[in-house]
């Protein structure tokens, strides 16, 4: 698969604060990308530099193999973190015109929009000013607006927001199906579980810098701790036999039916298979498996250890 | 600059379609034309009747007064330290003390419970200096008549010489169409140039903006929000013209003969706002000529033929954008600054004092129209464009056109300027939220790369 965006060692500072360093990414075309950081990492920065609405001081950021360019812009569709239309303009008026400055044809553009309005079945807002609707509603009118024009690359910063369950999951299928179609969504959010549940590649940034990318369950493996769950019956005190220096259980739970669920942290590498070798003999296993971190873990991982690198307990 | 065009579009269509835009475009000739007749009516009307008691030291001297339309003279041998005791609680309005030395002193004073106008005081100073000039005569034993014969009222006429020849009278009615003009442009530039800085605050607060600048350059947007604001002055200001011209043609065939034709209507309407204003100064005395001979225009004499309307015209309107664009872009520079309007404050200062100093510049080039401040304020882009109006009113010599075109130059190189200057802030300070902004922060803003 080739790459739809890849920015080379692209740099940004206002006035003497750095706001990016150096930092390099590749996006595989098709893909849901994980942009992931702290407040105040640089993600923002980066995002605009990706929308051209700011230049990088240095380095150079190319679309779809070509160096990024303003007929590029109508690929992109950006749903910033920050959002907002007018207020005292028309729902369709409004989304026309936000449509028409994407380069879209007053005609091409009242039809697509008709066509998501009905999907999300609020063309009755239409003619509604948007200080009449909701801030959910509100909402729903910006993603239109952001998808209408058929983007290659989809950027959304924070996308949930603002969003009750039931619109989340709305907006969260479409975002899918988009994906599915084959467009290129670039995540940013705080929110990891749905970075564990849609993302398959992230890149985390912290301090303007870039300190961690690659596919999500790589990374997770990559900062695995080693931590087994194994759920058995038998003898409680024979899995204490096990803890031969190497291994210790760090949580103990008896099930209602009587049977044992534990989680056992080895102090070195060890694989499930060396583990059940050794459980095998002294009880009956009924399910086992390795936990590995969850992306929230990870986050607060890699972030404490970049900002206080004295405390290194993870080797790189 | 086709997506310049839909933001020019987008500002022009939204405001005009506003409620607020359609009635203040109706309401506001009517308002303006009811302002100045309101004024003119309450100039005119005298306060209160005016009761006076005499208090004479010089008995039996100041003992028959005339009296006037709306005073009277009563008379006491009171002392003035007893009159002020029942003075509060009598029927008189005012108190005149005639003090013993009055011709020496040429002075009297009044002690007044509600003032009395300019023209009623100068009307009563009239009544006595008629008596005190007695007392001089007869003191030095000379005859009214003598008197009469000698006394002169001396009087200059200024006559305007120009370079090619021509000699016209200097008056500064030509001064008040000019200060009028300007002071249109001063108005148009506040209301307006505050309109843009609304807007961008608007879409600042609205976090639209960071949508809009991904499919078009700020500067696209920024001057897409500055021209479609002046179409919508533009606008505004021709349908007043055209609604003034209506009015005041209405008026002038129920008023006057059915001779007049719309260009004297236009200029009338110009005279009598410059004429009745009792702002203006000299305003009371030209209350009179209102209809004196003046208002026939094929007089060559009358003020319509002595302006050179097809220049003043032209200019108002370079002016008028000039003007505008070169404020309109540092209030689009401050509205990208700050966060909402409260903060503009520190930054509106610097813009708003020489619009002010215009103002006032206007004001004293109506009586003195060829100072070095006068020559000053109508070259320098800040303030050209309001005071330049009453030099191209009184007349632009040939060998004052290079004023002009320097005045002209300067002020496209002003605005250019501070567009430029503008849009630096702009780009930077639309995606700045919530950071107080100083002047130290602006200017760092100014050296950031794109």
């Amino acid at each position: 698969m080739s790459s739809i965006l890849n920015i080379e060692s692209v740099s940004k500072a206002f006035a003497s604060k750095a706001a990016l360093q150096d930092v390099s990414l590749e996006i595989e075309k098709g893909t849901v990308f994980g942009l992931l950081g702290p407040n105040g990492a640089g993600k923002t920065t980066l995002i605009r530099i990706i929308n051209r609405i700011t230049a990088p001081d240095s380095g150079s950021v190319f679309f779809d193999g070509r160096p990024l360019s303003g007929d590029d812009i109508r690929k992109i569709g950006y749903l910033p973190e920050e959002r907002g239309l007018y207020r005292k303009m028309k729902v369709g008026e409004q989304a026309v015109y936000l449509a028409m400055l994407k380069g879209m044809p007053r005609k091409d553009a009242r039809r697509a929009l008709a066509e998501w309005f009905e999907r999300f079945e609020i063309i009755s807002w239409w003619d509604k000013k948007i200080e009449e609707l909701s801030k959910g509603m509100a909402q729903k009118i910006q993603f239109v607006t952001t998808v209408v024009h058929k983007p290659q690359l989809l950027i959304l910063d924070e996308p949930f927001s603002g969003f009750d369950p039931i619109n989340t999951q709305l907006i969260k299928n479409e975002i899918l199906n988009l994906n599915k179609e084959g467009i290129t969504i670039v995540f940013s959010t705080h929110n990891m579980s749905s970075v564990e549940e849609i993302c398959q590649d992230i890149a985390l940034i912290n301090n303007s810098k870039l300190v961690l990318t690659g596919e999500v369950n790589e990374v997770r493996k990559k900062y695995k701790e080693n931590i087994f769950e194994l759920e058995y019956t038998g003898d409680a005190e024979a899995m204490d036999t096990l803890k031969n220096g190497n291994l210790s259980i760090v949580e103990r739970n008896v099930m209602s039916d009587g049977s044992q669920k534990i989680r056992i942290k080895a102090k070195e590498e060890t694989s499930l298979n060396q583990l059940l070798s050794a459980a095998i003999p002294k009880v009956e296993v009924h399910a086992a498996r390795e936990i590995l971190p969850s992306m929230n873990e990870v986050f607060i991982n890699v972030v404490s250890e970049h900002n206080n690198p004295s405390n290194n307990s993870n080797d790189e | 600059m086709n997506k310049t065009w839909l933001v020019i579009q987008r500002e022009y269509l939204t405001r005009v379609r506003k409620k607020s835009f359609i009635i203040m475009t109706v309401l506001g000739p009517i308002l303006i034309a009811g302002g100045i007749a309101l004024i003119t009516w309450l100039s005119l009307q005298e306060s209160t009747y005016q009761k006076i008691l005499v208090i004479d030291d010089m008995q039996p001297i100041f003992d028959n007064l005339e009296d006037g339309n709306s005073f009277e003279f009563d008379y006491s041998s009171m002392e003035i330290e007893e009159a002020k005791k029942i003075f509060p609680n009598s029927e008189y309005t005012s108190l005149l003390w005639i003090q013993s030395n009055i011709d020496a002193t040429n002075k009297a004073l009044l002690y007044f419970k509600s003032q009395p106008s300019k023209m009623v005081l100068r009307s009563i100073e009239k009544k006595v200096e008629f008596v005190v000039e007695n007392m001089k005569l007869k003191k030095f034993g000379i005859e009214r008549e003598d008197y009469n014969k000698v006394r002169t009222d001396f009087t200059i006429i200024p006559y305007k010489y120009s370079d090619e020849g021509k000699e016209e009278k200097v008056l500064t009615e030509k001064a008040y169409v000019g200060f009028f003009f300007g002071i249109l442009i001063y108005l148009f530039i506040f209301l307006y140039g505050v309109q843009v800085m609304r807007g961008v605050i608007e879409e600042k607060t609205n976090r639209i903006v960071e949508v809009v600048v991904t499919s078009i350059k700020p500067f696209q947007l920024m001057m897409g929000k500055i021209i479609g604001i002046a179409l919508v002055g533009l606008t505004q200001f021709l349908i007043w013209v055209v609604l003034m011209v209506v009015f005041v043609t209405a008026a002038q065939s129920l008023i006057m003969s059915k001779k007049m034709d719309k260009v004297a209507a236009q200029a009338a309407v110009v005279e009598n706002i410059t004429q009745s204003n009792p702002g203006f100064p000299g305003s009371a005395i030209d209350m009179e000529s209102a209809v004196n001979p003046k208002m026939d225009i094929t007089s060559e004499d009358h003020l319509i033929n002595r302006i050179n309307w097809p220049l003043m015209i032209g200019m108002f309107l370079f002016y008028f954008l000039g003007g505008y664009l070169l404020y309109s872009a540092l209030f689009a520079a401050i509205g990208a600054a700050v966060d909402n309007d409260t903060d503009t404050q520190q930054f509106m200062m610097p813009v708003t004092i020489p619009l002010l100093i215009a103002y006032f510049l206007s004001f004293m080039m109506v009586d003195n129209p060829e100072s070095p401040a006068a020559f000053w304020g109508s070259i320098i882009p800040l303030t050209s464009p309001i005071t330049m109006m009453i030099r191209i009113a009184m007349g632009i010599e040939n060998s004052q056109i290079w004023e002009l075109i320097l005045s002209m130059v300067l002020l496209v190189g002003g605005f250019v300027f501070t567009t430029w200057l503008a849009a630096k802030i702009y780009r930077v300070g639309i995606l700045m939220y919530g950071k107080k902004v100083n002047y130290k922060e602006l200017w760092k803003w100014l050296k950031y790369g794109d």
